[in-house]
Order: C-alpha cells, then structure tokens, then sequence
C-alpha cells in the first residue's frame, strides 16, 4: 500500500464547480465502499464516470443527491457542496434538493401509472405546471427530448410499466428532466438500450449540458469517450484520475486507468 | 515506459492482433530499409543489377503497405482501441505511409544508379558528398525501426535531431555541386543524376524523422511534429515529471 499514490492525478478541481465534493467517504455497515474522493463536478458540463464493476461508482453518484440515505446501513462522511451550499446540512430537506439534482437510475423503474401521469407527476407535485395545458406541453417537450414522443403519442394513457426496457428508461428520463433539474445524474441509462435509442440518449445528453450539469456512470468507454467533457476514473472505492475526457481516452496519466480502457489486466 | 504492455489486454485475441501489426512492420521497415541500402550501392558502384532489384521490392512494399493498412483498419473496426494502443494503431498507418514514400525515394536513387551506368561508369563528382549522407542517412532509418522496436525515445530524438545536420549538409553539397557544374558545363548530365540522389537521400531522411516523432508519440502521446528540439527535450521532461 505505501508505494500506491494516494491522491488523485490529473484535474479533480475546476473553477466553477457546481458540485464540490471534498474528502467523501463511504460505508456500507463497517465495510467502506468510497475512500477519500475529492472531485469538483464542473457547470455545464458532463462528467463520465467510468471504472470496473463493484468500484463505487453508483455509490458515489448516489452521494450526490443523497440517494444513500434510502439505504439504512449507508453512512456518508465528509462534505459535498452544491453552488456553495452543504447538501448534507442536517436541517435541509431533500426533496426540493432531489428536485434540483434528478436522477436517472440503470434499470428503468416507470412509477405504476399512465405514461403521461409518470412524465407529469414531478411537475405536479412541485407545483411547475399550473394548467392542464401547461402540463400537457411539459410532458410533450420531455417525452420528444427524451426520443419516445412519437413511439407513445397515441397511448399516453397506457400504462408505463407496458413499454419496452428501452422506452421505460426514457419514459424514465423524460420524467427525470420534466422538472428541470439543475443537475442530471445518470446510472447507466443506455445500458438496456439499442444503438438507436443509445444515440438519442447522447444526442440528448449534448442537449442538455448547455444548460445543466451530467454526471454519467457508464460501462461504455465508447459513450464515455463520446459525450463527457470530463472523464473520472474509480478503482476499489478510489478516484484514480480525473482529466479532460479527450486526455484520459488518448494519453491517460495512471497506469491503473490506461490498464482499464484498453482492456488489459489491471 | 520501456514497454506499451501489448501483450497484456484480456482478449488473447487483441494481444495477437497487435503483436501482427508490430511485426509487420517492422518487417517492411526491414525490407525498405535494405531497398536504401542497395540503392545506395548500387549508385556508388555503378550496378546496373542491383539497381534493378531494389525497383522490383517496390511492388512488394506497395503490397505490404496495403495489408498493413488493412489491418490497422480492422482493429479501429472491431476494437475501438484507446490510449496507447489507439497511439500504437495510429503510429502504425502513419509510419507505413513514410516507409512506402522512403521506397519510393529508394527506387529514384536506383534509376539514377541505371542512368549513370548507362552513362559509362561513375563520375567522381559529388561521390564524397553521397556516400557521407548516405551514411547518415542509412544510420538515421536503421535507429527509427530501432527505436520503434525498443520503444526508444532518446534514440527517436537523436533521429530528429541527426535529420536537422543531414538536412545542412544536404544544402551544403547542392552548393558545392553547383559550382562543379559551373566551373565544367559537361559533367552537368552526371552531376544532376548525383544531385537528385541526394535529394532522395535527403527526403528519405525527413522520412525517418517523421518515424521518429511518430514514436514519441506512440510512447508518451506528445505530438512533438513542427517543434523545434529543445523545446521537445523541455516538454518530455516536464511529462514525466507529472507522472
Ligand atoms: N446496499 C448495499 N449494501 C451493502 N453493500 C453495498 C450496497 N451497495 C453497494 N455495496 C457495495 O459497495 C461496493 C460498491 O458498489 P457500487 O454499486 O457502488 O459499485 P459500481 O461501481 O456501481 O458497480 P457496477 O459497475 O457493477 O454497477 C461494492 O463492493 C458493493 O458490493
Ligand atoms: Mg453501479
């Protein structure tokens, strides 16, 4: 252990960051799953978050909205700001943060209700659509970002659990960005999807971070490679590397993530 | 980094695949590197034959460089590779373009070595400038194969900077050829036929360079084309400090 470098090489800071994660550490009962990550997520931009199975991965991005809280043996140290603001304030209520941060999950979970109400319930329940007709053009915008206007237009009212696990996860992105989160976070998404439906997802994906903030955990190194800005390597609970995207794909700087993304046995 | 590790992937598949393309052209680095060296001889001995033989390698080296590109195209296909072996696939394509350009270059030298046999037999002039560049020259291909065989960057620099003097001295004999010409109107015929020699030798040496570089590139992913030597040497050291 004493040879391993313990810091993470590259670029973990940025100027602007909209998310500040400092000194994160998590664990699951006794067992520790994230070691010690210091990592800025930049504005406006995506961040791919990339690294064998089992590494943190989710677990990480699960600190960022504080998705953790959900499972009772997680406890998450250190501190993770979001434009400045602790989101792991004890006083603060994480709806409204949860609103801000959306997440999109790896295995598509449609709420057991129609395909419109799925896209429409966020906006209902915080209070972004007044009228039918408002929310009517929400769902409408959301579900055509998402690429599936056009395969559900004719059966909104169907229920979503009825569609195809490619179309339930964006019914499930639809929903996701029907809110107008400020940050996106993806676990996976493209994983149950076709090349042609993986396309849209990208294509949405460079959409939206003109406007918002992507975190993307892939398995793809292709779609890593294809729409992240920044790419953030994680190897046994730790952040190996963070650098500019087209730098870790070309000419990576730990021999831990070259090891990964060519494929060779770490 | 002593080593790109290619034998190393998960995919058995892959390492082989690789392991191929790195020897293959290192097989037409040899192949071509012999047509300079024979092209060379045969212009300084006048030998028609050997002339002839180095013009029919060009086929086979025009074949190669084919396959080669074939087979670089597969990989990107059905790999996608990244990071060093991207850099590997891509120093491959672009260094077997040179070598068929220094072929090409090889096959000039031998058509000139035709022509002054056929001329009668060998004019002094200018045989001193040949056989020095060739020398450098020749040295320059045979230690860019090295360095891409070994992965050696210290000696891809000393290509670089070995093609910068033959470059000089390329300037200087076209001077002092000149002024033959000037001062004996009749050996213009033969001295042109030294003089476009050299000036494939000259080229064949930018070929090696741009080998060179593209070695560097491969091991430590820094495009070092149009920049001058020191200022490579400064952003080699500052890389691997970082590391
Ligand atoms: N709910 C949980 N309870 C206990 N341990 C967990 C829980 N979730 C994850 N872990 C453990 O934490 C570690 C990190 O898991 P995590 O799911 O974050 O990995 P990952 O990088 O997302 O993997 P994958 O690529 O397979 O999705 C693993 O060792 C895993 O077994
Ligand atoms: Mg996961």
């Amino acid at each position: 252990m004493t040879t391993k470098r313990e810091t993470t090489v590259g670029t973990p800071f940025v100027e602007t960051p909209k998310l500040a994660v400092r000194d994160v550490n998590v664990f699951y009962g006794t067992k520790q799953a994230v070691f010690a990550v210091n990592l800025d997520i930049a504005k406006n931009q995506v961040i791919a978050m990339i690294g064998p199975s089992g590494c943190g991965k989710s677990t990480f991005l699960r600190c960022l909205n504080r998705m953790n809280d959900t499972i009772e043996s997680c406890r998450v140290e250190g501190s993770i700001k979001l434009d400045g603001m602790d989101i792991y304030e004890s006083k603060l209520d994480v709806v409204p943060l949860r609103a801000r941060i959306g997440m999109v999950f790896q295995k598509p979970n449609p709420f057991p209700k129609s395909i419109f109400d799925n896209v429409a319930y966020g906006p209902k329940i915080h209070g972004l659509a007044g009228r039918r007709a408002d929310l009517e053009e929400i769902v409408e915008t959301s579900l055509r970002r998402a690429g599936l206007w056009d395969e559900v237009k004719d059966r909104l009212a169907s229920p979503g659990t009825g569609l195809s696990g490619g179309q339930q996860q964006r019914l499930c992105i639809a929903r996701s960005i029907a809110i107008s989160p400020e940050v996106i976070l993806m676990d996976e998404p493209c994983s149950a999807l076709d090349p042609i439906a993986t396309a849209k997802i990208e294509e949405l994906i460079a959409e939206l971070s003109q406007n918002f903030t992507i975190a993307i955990v892939t398995h793809s190194m292709q779609q890593a490679a294809r729409v992240s800005d920044r790419t953030a390597y994680f190897h046994l609970g730790k952040l190996i590397e963070v650098n500019e995207t087209q730098k870790v794909f070309t000419n990576p700087d730990h021999e831990l993530t070259e090891a990964y993304i060519t494929g060779r046995i770490g | 980094m002593d080593n790109l590790h290619i034998d190393q992937h998960i995919s058995q598949q892959f390492n082989s695949d690789l392991e191929h393309l790195r020897t293959h052209l290192l097989e037409l680095g040899g192949m071509v590197e012999a047509q300079v060296v024979d092209a060379v001889k045969a212009i300084e001995t006048a030998d028609g034959n050997l002339a002839e033989r180095v013009l029919q390698t060009e086929q086979e080296v025009d074949r190669r460089e084919i396959a080669l590109d074939r087979e670089c195209t597969l990989i990107l296909a059905r790999r996608q590779p990244a990071a060093s072996d991207l850099r590997l696939v891509l120093m491959v394509t672009k260094t077997t373009h040179d070598l068929e350009r220094m072929g090409d270059e090889a096959d000039k030298i031998a058509k000139m070595a035709i022509a002054i046999n056929e001329d009668g037999g060998a004019s002094p002039r200018g045989y001193v400038e040949l056989r020095h560049i060739a020398t450098n020259v020749i040295k320059m291909v045979n230690a860019c194969l090295d360095a891409f065989a070994r992965y050696d960057v210290a000696q891809a620099i000393k290509v670089v900077r070995d093609d910068a003097l033959v470059d000089m001295e390329y300037r200087t004999a076209l001077r002092e050829l000149i002024t033959y010409m000037m001062e004996d109107p009749r050996s213009i015929t033969r001295v042109m036929n030294i003089l476009w020699a050299l000036r494939a030798l000259e080229r064949i040496g930018d070929h090696a360079r741009n080998i060179a570089e593209n070695v560097i590139y491969m091991v430590h992913g820094l495009d070092v084309r149009h920049i001058p030597i020191a200022e490579i040497e400064n952003r080699l050291a500052a890389q691997i400090k970082n590391l």
